[in-house]
């Protein structure tokens, strides 16, 4: 039997693009959606020459949210698993001043992934067969800090929202699951000046995305970031907000 | 960050770009010379710029194949061993493959590397047809055989002077299995071996291993190693549903360097006897899979380092075949009076071969390593001058400390490229500690 699609929005995002070639790997069909797909054609002829799989290009954009119906309606498949890679790291300092600024960050991590993937939700429960949403989150949303808590309310919001909707559709064939990267050498994170060796190659975080997608694991965390984020989320306020920002306790920034 | 070649001589520190996008490209043009870099399998300074080194391992996408006619088109930076095992089991292989494929097709262009069929198919520079060159001036240039002529016959063993290659299209040729039907023939001196070179003209695939140690009567005593793609019937019975696959390959490391003691001329000489002794014994024809054909160093990682943290050097000529038999034995004689020669030198037929700045030529080529110490780098220049006389060349991709003056004298063809560079402007933009040590 042939497979169902893998659907990737945010197709352009270096983890997403290796969570694709993860299923491709295993003779997925896969659908890149991102703002500028002709920029991806490079990467769709790759991942379909190297893999024998088909690969197709579709322009979305997360803050579009009323075209999100007609988004999926468009699609030539349904797919079967729904991954979404969107999502900005924003301006910490900018957010504080601009809430024009605040709220692109608020509505990139957050509404606009999941007005998607609420749709996608519908969709594919209707669909009667094991499908999957996996929604990338981040260990920011574990607890926020001043390099960033714009950005990480944001996740905490995601990963608050994709918990819920989880637990709705238990029961049902749709598995939904939450994965919270640590640090990953991306777009997103070049430039920062980041501890290497708690950097993961995003090759390395879709292999166990793609482990974690067989075992249907509800919640995925690099072990190391759930020991770190462990220590973080129980340090008491009190000496927590003794950590300036920019200082030396950057861990966990994301 | 500290770089170097294959050889770890020499060692700069060079700054490292790895550009994502065309216009991260352009943009370090604009800011000064750079030179590209593939997997720097390269053994000297040809892929180091202090100021620039541009890494192109973020342009590796494979971007269309045609199944009916083999064309394959890439990225400049695909490695090679991730083309074969993408087409293999497709029933495709490279035409042209030097003996490692940790190489980007961009640097297999830029050496125009050759194989060990350069006596039937030339170097890898016949088999494209076209490819995307990025200039001084930012424009990206399509050179083809009726396009940008002149731009490809010099991009081609260009080693990265003309301009950073962005595309490249080139013919696969089909294949059967993935085995290699390989004979072996040993040849009791350098006369010997190049008579048996000749006796096997028509073998798709010839190189001989050649014991730099022996000498006298035995001097140039040879391991002819033949190949041609088996054929599925020519398989066992068991393997012929599964042409194409072969049996994992557990890959051994050299962790650390080896202490400079380690390679010395008694370790080396009982080396290279075991290995003549049981090539005798095991010649005739066997099944080898193309890893172990092509490849064997390859299934041994970081091997450079077994000489020491000081590196090594290769020395790699050409010498036309009016004077290779002259020539070699000369070489030959000079190394193993020495007692400096490394495990094991190639010795090869090149067929004919007409380029601008290429390194084959009709003839024979020699390439052995030595550790990096004065007493080789003395030889070593002897060995240039030996070269030299008997109207040899050198190879760049190996090249890592000759002289301006020698390579002049070897290459006729310098002055001209020295011109094409300036002319076209690309002199000020694409230099490498190579080009700047020879004044390319
Ligand atoms: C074990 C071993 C065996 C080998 N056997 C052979 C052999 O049998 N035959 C043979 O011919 N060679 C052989 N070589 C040499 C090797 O094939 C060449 O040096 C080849 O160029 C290495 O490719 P690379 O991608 O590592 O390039 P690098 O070493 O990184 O660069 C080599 C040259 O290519 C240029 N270059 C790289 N990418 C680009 C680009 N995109 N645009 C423009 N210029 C570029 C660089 O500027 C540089 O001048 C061997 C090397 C090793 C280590
Ligand atoms: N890298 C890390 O260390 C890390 C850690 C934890 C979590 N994460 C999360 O992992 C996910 C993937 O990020 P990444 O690291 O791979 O970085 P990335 O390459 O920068 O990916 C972010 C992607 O989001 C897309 N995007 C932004 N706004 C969009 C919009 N309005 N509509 C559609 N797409 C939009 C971007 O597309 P464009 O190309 O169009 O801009 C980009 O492809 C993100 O959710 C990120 O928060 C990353």
């Amino acid at each position: 039997m042939t497979k169902r699609p893998v659907l990737i929005l945010g197709g352009g995002s270096d983890i997403g693009l290796a969570i694709a070639r993860r299923f491709a790997a295993e003779s997925y069909p896969i659908q890149l959606a991102a703002r500028r797909p002709d920029e991806l054609e490079p990467e769709r002829a790759d991942i379909a020459l190297r893999h024998g799989v088909e690969v197709t290009l579709h322009r979305f954009d997360a803050l579009e949210i009323e075209q999100i119906e007609a988004f999926f309606d468009n699609l030539p498949d349904t797919p079967g698993v729904v991954v979404c890679a969107v999502g900005l790291l924003g301006d910490q300092a900018e957010a504080e001043g601009n809430p024009r600024h605040a709220r692109l960050v608020a509505e990139t991590n957050f509404i606009g992934p999941m007005c998607a993937l609420e749709c996608a939700a519908a969709r594919l429960a209707k669909l009667n067969e094991e499908t999957a949403i996996i929604g990338i989150s981040s260990v920011a949303g574990d607890r926020g800090r001043a390099v960033n808590y714009w950005y990480g309310a944001s996740k905490a919001a995601l990963t608050a929202a994709l918990s819920g909707m989880g637990q709705c559709y238990a029961g049902s064939k749709l598995h939904v699951m939450t994965v919270k990267p640590g640090f990953v050498a991306t777009k997103m994170t070049a430039g920062l000046d980041l501890p290497g060796a708690l950097v993961a190659d995003p090759a390395k975080l879709a292999n166990l995305v793609y482990a974690s997608f067989l075992k249907k694991t509800y919640t995925v965390t690099p072990l190391i970031w759930r020991l770190i984020m462990l220590i973080i989320k129980n340090i008491p306020e009190g000496i927590f907000r003794k950590f300036k920002r920019n200082s030396k306790h950057r861990v966990a920034q994301l | 960050m500290k770089l170097s070649g294959w050889g770890r001589y020499p060692q700069a520190d060079c700054v490292v770009l790895r550009p994502r996008a065309i216009k991260d490209l352009k943009d370090a043009l604009a800011q000064g010379p750079v030179i590209a870099r593939g997997m720097g399998r390269a053994y000297g300074d040809s892929a180091l710029n202090k100021r620039a080194t541009i890494d192109m391992a973020r342009f590796n996408h494979m971007l269309a194949f045609d199944p009916v006619s083999g064309l394959l088109t890439v990225e400049a930076g695909v490695v090679l061993g991730d083309i074969i095992e993408v087409f293999l089991p497709r029933g495709w292989f490279p035409p042209v493959t030097p003996g490692t494929k940790f190489v980007t097709v961009g640097g297999m262009i830029a050496a125009d590397v050759h194989g060990k069929n350069h006596h039937k198919h030339g170097s890898f520079g016949n088999f494209v047809e076209w490819l995307d060159v990025l200039g001084p001036d930012g424009e990206i240039r399509r050179c083809a055989r009726a396009e940008n002529n002149d731009l490809l016959a010099y991009t081609i063993g260009g080693m990265g002077l003309t301009g950073i290659i962005l595309r490249v299209a080139f013919r696969m040729q089909p294949v059967a299995t993935a085995w290699i039907r390989q004979e072996t023939r040993p040849a009791a001196n350098l006369a010997a071996a190049m008579a048996a070179f000749d006796a096997a003209d028509e073998w798709t695939y010839s190189v001989a291993w050649i014991d730099c140690l022996s000498r006298g009567d035995q001097l140039g005593r040879s391991l002819l190693l033949l190949g041609e793609h088996a054929r599925e019937d020519e398989l066992d019975a068991e393997r012929r549903g599964t042409p194409f696959s072969t049996p994992r390959k557990r890959k051994l490391n050299v962790p650390l360097d080896a202490p400079t003691w380690a390679l010395n001329k008694w370790s080396v000489r009982a080396f290279n006897q075991l290995f003549y002794r049981n090539g005798v014994r095991a010649s005739g024809q066997s099944l080898v899979d193309w890893e172990s054909y092509f490849y064997p160093l390859d299934g041994v990682g970081n091997w450079n380092r077994i000489y020491g943290r000081r590196g090594f050097a290769q020395f790699q000529c050409v010498i036309p075949l009016a004077n290779s038999q002259a020539g070699i034995s000369a070489l030959l004689r000079e190394i193993s009076g020495s007692g400096q020669g490394s495990f094991l030198a190639v010795l090869k037929r090149f067929g004919r071969q007409d380029s601008r700045f290429s390194f084959p030529m009709a003839g024979y080529t020699l390439a052995l390593d030595f550790p990096v110490n004065p007493t080789t780098l003395s030889l070593l220049e002897k060995l240039d001058q030996i070269t030299i006389e008997h109207g040899g060349r050198f190879y760049l991709a190996k090249d890592a400390r000759m002289k301006r003056g020698t390579m002049e004298q070897a290459d006729d063809r310098t002055a001209a490229f020295r011109t094409m560079r300036e002319k076209t402007g690309v002199a000020p933009a694409f230099t490498s500690m190579q080009s700047d040590r020879l004044s390319l």
